[in-house]
């Protein structure tokens, strides 16, 4: 008797645990008119609920030692390294040329890599002793933005989605991310790299569904420090900066590209979700020098 | 007065309980009933700082919010009250001066009530003469455990001869170190008889504390009393009602077990002290149609 094979209940990923979408509804996802799976159609409160998760999730993750923050970063990349096959036959069962799929999995391992690297730095390069008249020791220094919503790139299912959680995880923040419409099943199997690579739960949060439905929330969530729109709809971006004013939500626009352009090797995307703090401390005036330290 | 041998209090059909409650947490309370729940639970509240690290300047901060919960939003109500120690209760008062807002003071070795008779009388004493209007007692769990009911009994009927006429007593059962549904029960019927103005689930110190079921049983208490003696007792669930779709929930066991007669907040009061946060969020909510932020509510 032939085996009957064991398929997989793609699910949704919401702080650290798989539920299926509160509100029971589904989509199926078609390549080539054959269904391929039945993907969570998430509702705002599947999106709430997620928020709750990152906001509670933030401030311990924010605290932890860059150190182990990278740790964790590296984690994902080994784990993901060893469950490649499972991506790229995800990718190809999506319509991904097999050696693009190769290819595509390759680079989302090297971007994981390539920000886990920056954890412990990007800190000391965006930071600065602030020469001030007066006797302060003045000095600025990076601090994440808090909980960033993600619209994740709608042509790149597994590296664009890849690209954006690490650059914004790697700075302390915690996100939720809607994943690509018509290539969401590598987001959710990204999603269980996550939950095997000491990731508290909670930093990262992944919800499947239509973007229609679900921008309005994103967008206008008070508690939601920024939102990331990853696409080029004008009507949306309006819309998204729009809504965005009432918390003054920080707002970032990446278009669609080339994820698999060295471009997005790019310190700046961390450096995108952070805030600058600037101390004065009082000090002594000390000597002929000037410097007050 | 008959004698009652409160160890034939009616036994509590656990699955029966459970198969209740499961019903009414199915339940969706949308739109203009979700408002008007909204609205009676922040009227209901007992806005509770209970921690040792209290000081003086917290209670006025708690005085003030339980009257200003929010000024951005018109037409609030305030809370029911605010619960205190005995030692905050003249502060409180004066505080709350000029406002419908009642102090309430736990008392009687609170929370876990092992003291001598005395002491809890002096503690009694103590609050009632700072102008307290409302005094939440601690039954003796160990004694209850012994199955010295009578020890139980006496204890609350004395604490109540020491509150004056106008100070309603609550008396907490603890129904975390109670254990079993049926203890429950025979210990809401002995609070009630013997002068219980509320019943009140849990100190807010022991996890478990206040739970649907274990509410749900008491409520049924108030019922067979009310049938019994035509008194109307009230209800007061503490501790772990934190969100307000639980609270709404509780707002309709009690409709449906009691009737409208017990909503509000003569007869029906919630302990909690982040239960208040999270119902302005969502009237705000319900007025804006955005989700709103913890960081633009008081944090008191």
């Amino acid at each position: 008797m032939s085996r009957i094979e064991v398929l997989k209940t793609y699910k949704i990923f919401i702080g650290g645990k798989f539920p299926r979408t509160e509100s029971g509804r589904y989509y199926p996802l078609k390549h080539n008119n054959k269904i391929i799976a039945n993907m969570c159609l998430s509702s705002v409160k599947d999106f709430r609920n997620a928020v709750v998760s990152a906001k509670a999730a933030q401030g311990s993750w924010a605290g932890k030692t860059t150190y182990n923050r990278s740790q964790i970063l590296y984690r994902m990349a080994e784990v993901l390294e060893g469950r490649k096959a499972q991506f790229i036959a995800e990718l190809e069962t999506q319509g991904i040329a097999p050696k693009n799929a190769v290819q595509e999995v390759e680079l989302s391992i090297d971007r994981l890599i390539y920000y886990a690297g920056w954890c412990d730095k990007y800190v000391q390069i965006h930071s600065s002793v602030n020469p001030v008249s007066g006797s302060f020791f003045n000095f600025s220094v990076p601090e994440p933005m808090g909980v960033v919503a993600v619209v994740a790139p709608e042509n790149s299912g597994l590296l664009g989605l890849v690209t954006q959680i690490c650059s914004i995880i790697a700075g302390g923040n915690t996100c939720v991310v809607l994943a690509s419409e018509k290539l969401p099943l590598c987001a959710v199997s990204f999603s269980e790299v996550i939950a095997t690579s000491d990731v508290p739960g909670g930093v990262v949060n992944i919800i499947t569904g239509k973007q229609n439905e679900l921008i309005n929330n994103f967008a206008s969530h008070m508690n939601v420090n920024a939102i990331l729109y990853c696409g080029s709809d004008k009507k949306v971006i309006k819309n998204v900066q729009d809504l965005a004013i009432e918390n003054i939500k920080r707002v970032f626009i990446r278009e669609n590209s080339d994820y698999f352009d060295a471009k997005h090797d790019n310190l700046y995307y961390i450096f995108d979700f952070q805030e600058t703090k600037t101390t004065w401390h009082p000090i002594e005036q000390i000597g002929g020098s000037g410097s007050g330290y | 007065m008959k004698h009652i041998d409160f160890s034939n209090s009616p036994r509590i059909d656990q699955v029966g309980v459970d198969d209740r409650i499961a019903r009414i947490t199915a339940r969706s309370i949308k739109k203009e009933a979700k408002m008007q729940g909204l609205m009676m639970t922040l009227s209901m509240i007992d806005l509770t700082t209970l921690e040792g690290a209290d000081t003086e300047d917290k209670v006025k901060q708690l005085c003030y919010k339980a009257h200003h919960l929010h000024d951005t939003i018109d037409g609030l109500p305030t809370t029911a009250a605010v619960c205190v120690y005995p030692n905050f209760v003249k502060l409180a008062v004066n505080e709350l001066k000029g406002t419908d807002v009642k102090v309430a003071a736990v008392a009687t070795a609170f929370p876990s009530g092992q003291s001598s008779l005395e002491v809890k009388l002096l503690d009694t004493k103590l609050a009632v003469d700072n102008g307290a209007h409302e005094v939440d007692m601690v039954i003796s769990r160990g004694k209850f455990h012994s199955g010295e009911y009578n020890f139980v009994f006496d204890e609350i009927a004395t604490i109540k001869e020491a509150c004056s006429k106008d100070v309603r007593l609550k008396v907490i059962l603890e129904t975390g170190e109670i254990g079993s549904l049926d203890k429950v029960r025979q210990a809401s019927d002995i609070a009630m008889f013997a002068g219980a103005d509320f019943i009140k689930t849990s100190t807010g110190k022991i996890s478990p504390a206040a739970t649907l079921p274990v509410t749900l049983v008491m409520l049924e208490a108030i019922r067979d009393y009310y049938y019994e003696t035509g008194i109307m007792i009230g209800m007061k669930p503490a501790g772990g009602i934190s969100n307000a779709k639980l609270a709404l929930q509780y707002l309709l066991m009690v409709k449906e077990t009691l009737g409208g007669k017990w909503l509000n907040n003569q007869y029906f009061r919630f302990g909690a002290s982040s239960l208040a946060n999270d119902v302005l969020m969502q009237i705000a909510k319900q007025k804006s149609g955005i989700y709103q932020s913890q960081d633009y509510f008081s944090k008191v």
